[in-house]
């Protein structure tokens, strides 16, 4: 099956010359939950901007559904909800009419059956009647939420959807995203964090300024991600690993210099303690002793601080 | 054609002006009480005709013309500066809707809104003055024409502006004069030969002379002349308005 979103190639330089997505090349399958995983001010924004139209691309290829973004624009932003980062929402309007809005203005006849469905999946159906000034941020990001699925998209996109937002609101709305997934719809969510990508995500990609560094399955990910290396420099090189040591784990490494232990750091408390009360009772020296993660791991605590 | 997308954003617009009614119509209909109390009787006292027409309704159509013009603007430039400062143009933006569809949804609704806003300064002047209508057709044309194209003209102001105070000062500074010097409350037949030439330079000039002429057959240039002018300046403002969404100026970055 193509991809239901292409791009490659796409570059994105802002008029005050910032460049802020340099050739970008992704493909997302029907179906897929996608997320886009990278700090402030990587570009996951205007990638999602570009892809719906409210900001214009610099150079580049960009298909929804096969449709050129730009020329087949009416094909492409049909297919589209787009939930964004910012509670952008007038304010003085109503739940009900704030959300049936969405649905006539993508050009579909007014449905109130769906909409009404919509909104008590979204438990906003006791306050559809209420002025959205009077509603609380989560209760106003219920509402972005409603009026992106109010034309039924086949491709919702989530900017942040989780910035700000309750422990009620985050499981009523991957509530939603597992239906819609359900139903075909492709999801791509941006976040900074990894625990939410790791729970949600079918893959990942990640962006780092302008640029995405990796798309991986999210498992994969994973693994790379937990990839730690605890190494214990010795005082003598070893040949080899001593009984009492055996049933750690342990390896031997740069021509007997070290001792060197894996473990997934993200699941895993590895017995340090027991590992160095087991090299003090075979009587093996050690002058240091070290932990190093993937690169990748670098990347992330570098998100995580964010 | 997305025609639902349109007629969406024309309701949707429209019902801000209905929601608040009172405060959309009692304002044009105070001032037009004004005008009648200064202009027509304070300077009706001495001026009692001009054309053959007496001087409280000579100047009916140009009090509707005031009204239209800055209603138009004001309605416009307000229609689509908001979203812009709200944020919610992004909807807009992300909706199968062309540039075009989006131009007609929100100018055709700030112009429907000072035409009915115009009639009911037409309907407040009956109260003061006799008034007849010798060519309707042609006062709603004009009335139409210029709702239009003002309303385009405030819809190219709400996208250049970037504060409440630049929303302002263009009908402030440019619009408001120009409706004054363009033969609101007189002929520009009675000015000096120097400022009648200037004031052919005024594209108000036309759209005023033209209304009056539908209500009175009297004008100060040719009725085709008038239409002509009008036609132009709407096609300036159409221009202007494509140049900006293929540009995206001010919309998209
Ligand atoms: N309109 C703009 N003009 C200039 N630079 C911009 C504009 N919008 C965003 N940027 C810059 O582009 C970068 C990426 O922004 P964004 O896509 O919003 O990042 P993210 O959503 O990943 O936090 C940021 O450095 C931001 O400052
Ligand atoms: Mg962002």
């Amino acid at each position: 099956m193509p991809p239901i979103i292409h791009v490659a190639g796409l570059s994105k330089t802002y008029s005050s010359g910032f460049s802020a997505l340099k050739n970008i090349k992704l493909d997302i399958g029907q179906g897929e939950i996608f997320a886009l995983l990278g700090p402030n001010g990587a570009g996951k924004t205007t990638l999602i901007s570009i892809l719906c139209g409210i900001v214009t691309k610099s150079s580049g290829t960009a298909l929804v559904g096969g449709h050129d973004i730009e020329r087949e624009f009416r094909a492409t932003r049909r297919m589209i909800g787009l939930v964004p980062q910012e509670l952008h929402l007038s304010i003085f309007e109503k739940v009900w009419d704030a959300v049936s809005f969405s649905r006539t203005l993508f050009g579909l006849p007014r449905n109130d059956g769906q909409i009404e469905l919509i909104l008590k999946e979204l438990s906003l159906w006791d306050k559809r009647n209420d002025k959205i000034m009077a509603l609380s941020g989560g209760m106003k990001r219920r509402v972005l939420i409603a009026k992106a699925l109010a034309h039924e998209p086949k491709v919702l996109f989530l900017d942040e959807p989780t910035a700000g937002v309750d422990v009620e609101l985050r499981k009523d709305m991957w509530n939603v995203v597992r239906g819609l997934r359900e139903n075909g719809v492709t999801i791509i969510l941006t976040t900074h964090y990894i625990e939410e990508a790791e729970e949600m995500a079918d893959r990942v990609g990640v962006i780092n300024k302008g640029e995405l560094i990796l798309v991986e399955d999210k498992k994969t990910l994973m693994e790379k991600l937990g990839q730690k290396r605890l190494s214990i420099l010795l005082d003598q090189p070893l040949s080899t690993l001593p009984k009492k040591l055996q049933g750690h784990g342990l390896e031997i490494a740069d021509g007997g210099k070290q001792l060197q232990y894996r473990y997934d750091g993200r699941h895993q408390k590895p017995d340090i303690a027991g590992l160095l009360r087991g090299l003090d009772a075979a009587k093996i020296g050690y002058h240091d002793v070290a932990t190093t993660q993937s690169s990748l791991e670098e990347i992330f605590l570098g998100l995580v601080k964010q | 054609m997305n025609w639902r997308g349109v007629s969406t954003i024309f309701v949707y617009e429209m019902k801000r002006f209905f929601r608040t009614l009172f405060q959309s119509l009692i304002s044009p209909v105070i001032s037009t009480t004004l005008y009648f109390v200064v202009f027509g009787s304070a300077i009706g006292g001495r001026i009692t005709q001009i054309d053959g027409v007496s001087y409280g309704a000579f100047i009916v159509p140009g009090m509707i013309m005031l009204s239209l013009l800055t209603q138009s603007i004001s309605n416009a430039s307000f229609g689509i500066y908001f979203p812009r400062f709200s944020g919610t143009i992004y909807e807009y933006l992300s909706a199968p809707v062309s540039a075009m569809e989006m131009v007609m949804g929100f100018v055709g609704a700030a112009a429907a809104k000072s035409v009915l806003i115009g009639l009911v300064i037409l309907a407040t002047s009956t109260l003061f003055v006799s008034v007849s209508i010798m060519h309707p057709f042609w006062m709603m044309l004009f009335l139409v024409l210029t709702a239009v194209t003002f309303s385009l003209f405030g819809f190219i102001i709400g996208l250049w502006a970037d504060g409440f105070e630049k929303l302002q000062i263009i009908p402030l500074l440019i619009v408001t004069p120009l409706t004054f010097l363009g033969g609101s409350f007189y002929s520009i037949r009675v000015l000096p030969p120097f400022w009648q030439q200037v004031s052919y330079f005024n594209p108000v000039v036309y759209l005023i002379s033209g209304f009056r002429w539908a209500f009175y057959e009297v004008s100060d240039v040719s009725l085709y002349v008038s239409l002509g002018m009008t036609c132009v300046f709407m096609a300036v403002c159409l221009l202007a308005v494509g140049w900006i969404f293929r540009t995206g100026y001010r919309l998209k970055t």
